[in-house]
């Protein structure tokens, strides 16, 4: 009796364990099987059916050249590039002058921080927009670059919770030899952040890829289109041709798979030192 | 966090007050301690300097847009126009009385509920897969994916998903139900179409959250436990369930921010049609589509303050949030 309550117990763990692997899986790999139909396939099969020919690429190439996705790639890895550059330089600062300085207003600059990282990003853009307008960043790459920069908190919270594991009298010692506070930050604190700038790179990383809104809103010029807005036109002029869009959705997907496949454990440990400020 | 920070200002603070009756100091004490003040000076300055440029973008980009949120949402400006009319709190006076305005909020309570069945299922999970379990890894990978995919994606993958004929559609006709209703297309069913998009994209978060929180319980307090011949259920309700208290109100108090600002999913699947609509996407409308700069300010700025409440009463009530994480 007991053996078999157990047995019982054990069969219903891994077929809840299975269906939440379709559940998850499941609406990703019907969207790639439209991915691969032709158009007449598509109208005739259902969307749970595979493609009769899995090396029908025929919708990618669509994709790519009337889709613009080649510029969404471009533009967002210049976009990535430059802003996760200025991200780390930025929050680096800022924690070293956090963990490292005793002065007043620490706590203050502290609770800003903070209480920054509350705001709902999409709401404060009704007022940011007049901002970023005002300093003519309006419609370039300028703008997501600046932003992304800008209000980068938790790549902070992670650069300081890894510098509190950097002994203090490594500085002290570099001080005695005369080095000054930048060459501290510079030579020491920098190189020795290394791991938590590969954490933060990857987070940060993901997110700006995967922003929607700010792109949309302050690059809204055809050739200034990210990955993001660039698929989100799909909806116009492919708005009956699921097998594109499907497509689409599939190229946007695949370098974050990739990405999720070869750094799961910098991902998983980045997330949650973000999640839990 | 600033435990082990250094200090910098213990430099003795000597003044140069001369001896009563006595000759004044001699210059090389009053030089070198004007040194010493210059350097003290020095050292101030130092912590600003390394913060200027995160300070500055800091306010740049969300304290001067937060004051101008206030100052906008006290006039009737349409974003273009050089002038700005005084209306006081009209703003917030329309946002009180007019239904259409405040009517979206309720929206928020689909994704509410959506979040407890998230956490829920999350909680689930992590405890399942913090034992021995065939293909451990590959099942967290699984659940947690979703949440790493491009929201734009997602809704194209649920657009697929929920449409006539679609793979939901044809799911539920192979379990043999037959006449499924439009799950995008009925205003009663959309928002709970949406939230549960929004509960697919979320749970492998709050999931990986669990099971960091878990795995931080120590293994002897199980083993202890099954001397004294608990079973899985007590180990759950006695075990489990009290170390992962704070992650779990950590997670309920994200999910209530969360479902006030809903955007994205909404906003790239239906656009907030249908009865779709929610707070955010309405105040970005107004800003944006109606020129009603004053408005949509009032709006964000209402919301806001309820987010920054909420996260108020958890830090008051869950002063200690922080979990350890292996």
């Amino acid at each position: 009796m007991k053996t078999a309550l157990r047995l019982g117990a054990k069969g219903a763990k891994y077929a809840s364990l299975l269906i939440a692997a379709v559940v998850c899986v499941g609406p990703l790999t019907v969207v790639l099987f439209a991915s691969l139909k032709t158009k007449q396939e598509y109208a005739a099969s259902g969307p749970l059916d595979p493609p009769t020919n899995w090396f029908n690429f025929a919708n990618f190439a669509t994709a790519f050249t009337n889709g613009q996705m080649l510029q969404g790639f471009v533009n967002t890895a210049i976009i990535l590039a430059i802003s996760l550059t200025g991200a780390i330089f930025v929050g680096t600062l800022a924690a070293y002058a956090l963990d490292r300085f005793n002065f007043a207003g620490r706590k203050l600059v502290y609770g800003a921080f903070l209480l920054a990282s509350l705001i709902p990003s999409v709401l404060m853009q009704v007022a940011t927009f007049h901002i970023i307008y005002r300093l003519g960043l309006f419609n370039t790459r300028g703008a997501a670059i600046l932003l992304f920069m800008g209000t980068d908190v938790i790549s902070i919270y992670i650069f300081l919770q890894f510098m509190a594991s950097i002994p203090v009298s490594l500085d002290e010692a570099a001080m005695i030899d005369g080095a000054s506070r930048w060459t501290i930050y510079w030579r020491i604190i920098l190189p020795l952040l290394r791991p938590a700038i590969a954490t933060a790179v990857i987070i940060k990383g993901i997110a700006i890829y995967n922003e929607f809104y700010i792109p949309f809103l302050y690059m809204p010029a055809r050739d200034l289109g990210v990955i993001s807005t660039s698929l989100y036109r799909f909806k116009g002029p492919y708005g009956a041709q699921w097998e594109v869009i499907a497509a689409g959705t599939i190229v946007v997907i695949v370098p974050t798979l990739v990405l999720f496949l070869f750094l799961q454990r910098h991902i998983y440990r980045g997330l949650v030192a973000g999640a839990v400020k | 966090m600033g435990e082990i920070s250094l200090r910098t200002d213990n430099t003795p603070t000597v003044k140069p007050v001369p001896p009563r009756g006595r000759a004044p100091w001699p210059r090389r004490v009053v030089s070198r301690c004007r040194a010493i003040s210059r350097r003290r000076l020095v050292r101030m300055i130092t912590p600003w300097a390394f913060l200027a440029l995160p300070l500055g973008l800091l306010i740049l980009l969300t304290y001067l847009p937060a004051y101008n949120l206030i100052r906008y949402s006290l006039t009737d400006w349409d974003g273009i126009d050089p002038t700005m009319n005084w209306v006081g709190l009209a703003n917030y006076q329309r946002m009180a009385t007019d239904p259409a305005l405040y009517r979206v909020l309720f929206v928020s309570l689909f994704y509410l509920v959506g979040a407890v069945v998230q956490i829920a299922i999350a909680l689930y999970f992590a405890t399942i897969l913090s034992f021995k379990v065939f293909a451990k890894n590959v099942f967290k990978g699984i659940l947690f994916f979703p949440y790493l995919i491009n929201g734009v994606a997602i809704g194209y993958v649920f657009l697929y998903l929920f449409r006539k004929d679609g793979t939901l559609d044809t799911t539920l006709a192979f379990f043999g139900l037959q006449d499924p209703p439009q799950w995008l297309g009925d205003p009663k069913l959309i928002n709970a179409s949406l939230a549960g998009t929004s509960v697919w994209r979320f749970t492998g978060m709050n999931f990986v959250l669990f099971l960091g929180a878990i795995q931080s319980i120590p293994g002897d307090l199980y083993e202890a436990a099954e001397l004294d011949g608990a079973n899985s259920w007590h180990r759950f309700w006695h075990i489990i369930l009290p170390g992962v208290r704070r992650v779990v109100a950590l997670s309920f108090i994200l999910a209530i921010s969360g479902a006030l600002a809903v955007f994205e999913i909404p906003y790239v699947m239906t656009g907030g049609a249908n009865g779709s609509k929610t707070f955010a996407i309405q105040a970005v409308e107004m800003a944006f589509t109606h020129r009603k700069v004053g408005l949509a300010s009032a709006m964000a700025l209402v919301l806001l303050a309820m987010v920054l409440l909420v996260t108020w009463v958890q830090r008051r009530f869950f002063p200690d949030e922080r979990v350890e994480l292996t």
